[in-house]
């Protein structure tokens, strides 16, 4: 069975949408976007590691068993920030019942 | 007699079988080298959010130039560890060897600039301690900022180190004729982990130096 890879147009292609990402955060972060700075910076962060995942690091061309073992770290890392952020951000939500600094 | 090409492992039943279970490997690997930089990162998202202002204003005093030339350097590197392993993949490991070489140089360049700016906070008391100075935010906070910074950039550098010495042995295995296109599993996942460094930049570059540039001079 030969094993699919992509070819060196592609990778270049990508390179060249990777470093058009970096000239475009680094641009936006000097506008202030309040309150979305934070997250548009983070959607580009994870826009170019996909990117790097899909094709550089072959995922896109992998069997579904790859899939997986890539998603699973994904998956874990997803219930740390869901579960940590839920508690951590919305904490001040509360504090006007409460009383008191939360 | 053995030949200097390694053959296939007795516990596979072909190469593509044994290409597939390095890959899978390598993916548990960077799965906890995930939960760990996550961890940080989490940390750090945590801290922020708790002194925003703080964190804003010690940010803008990180290397906006050279944090981002940096991460061009990361990237054009990941550029060549992929052409690398196409090279592997065809059996051309003169390129192979080529392509490894430059982007051993790129991650040396990297480090050169990140020691450059590490030197340059130095000067300017920007290490957490007694001689820490910062004004225009609450000390201990920005210092909290600092210790950040330098604990997940110097742990992604020693990533980048030890990336660095991976690949010049997978050169010394190339040179050594022992990787051929059935059999280039060991490069492939050298480039994997490569990359996974240049991941972890990706976030760790807006985090540290993007957030809050646009909130003034700090």
């Amino acid at each position: 069975m030969d094993e699919p890879k992509a070819s060196v147009r592609i990778y270049v292609a990508i390179y060249v949408a990777l470093m058009a990402l970096v000239a475009l955060t680094t641009g936006l972060a000097y506008l202030d976007l309040a309150p979305w700075s934070a997250t548009v910076a983070m959607v580009i962060a994870g826009a170019k590691a996909v990117l790097v995942i899909l094709y550089f690091m072959h995922v896109r061309y992998g069997t579904r068993l790859t899939w997986v073992f890539a998603g699973a770290g994904f998956y874990f890392l997803g219930i740390l920030f869901f579960l940590t952020l839920n508690d951590v951000l919305t904490r001040s939500w509360l504090s006007p019942f409460l009383g008191g600094t939360p | 007699m053995r030949s200097s090409a390694p053959a296939l492992a007795e516990q596979f039943d072909s190469f593509e079988h044994q290409r597939e279970s390095s890959v899978l490997g390598m993916w548990v690997f960077l799965g906890a080298e995930m939960i760990f930089f996550g961890g940080a990162i989490l940390g750090f998202v945590e801290f922020r959010h708790a002194y925003v202002a703080d964190f804003n204003a010690a940010s803008n005093h990180t290397k906006i130039v050279l944090g981002t030339v940096n991460t061009a350097v990361l990237l054009t590197s990941s550029l060549f560890m992929a052409l690398a392993v196409h090279a592997a993949q065809e059996g051309k490991n003169r390129r192979l060897l080529g392509f490894l070489a430059a982007t051993m140089l790129l991650g040396t360049a990297f480090l050169a600039v990140k020691f450059a700016e590490y030197y340059l906070e130095v000067v300017e008391g920007l290490v957490p301690g007694p001689r820490f100075r910062m004004d225009g935010a609450d000390s201990r906070h920005a210092q909290l900022f600092f210790v950040c910074y330098f604990t997940m950039t110097g742990v992604h550098a020693l990533h980048l180190i030890i990336g660095i010495a991976l690949l010049g042995f997978l050169g010394l295995r190339t040179l050594g004729g022992k990787v051929t296109p059935q059999n280039h599993n060991v490069v492939e996942v050298g480039g994997l982990y490569w990359h996974f460094v240049d991941i972890v930049w990706i976030f760790l570059f807006p985090l540290l130096y993007l957030l809050g540039r646009h909130a003034g001079h700090g």
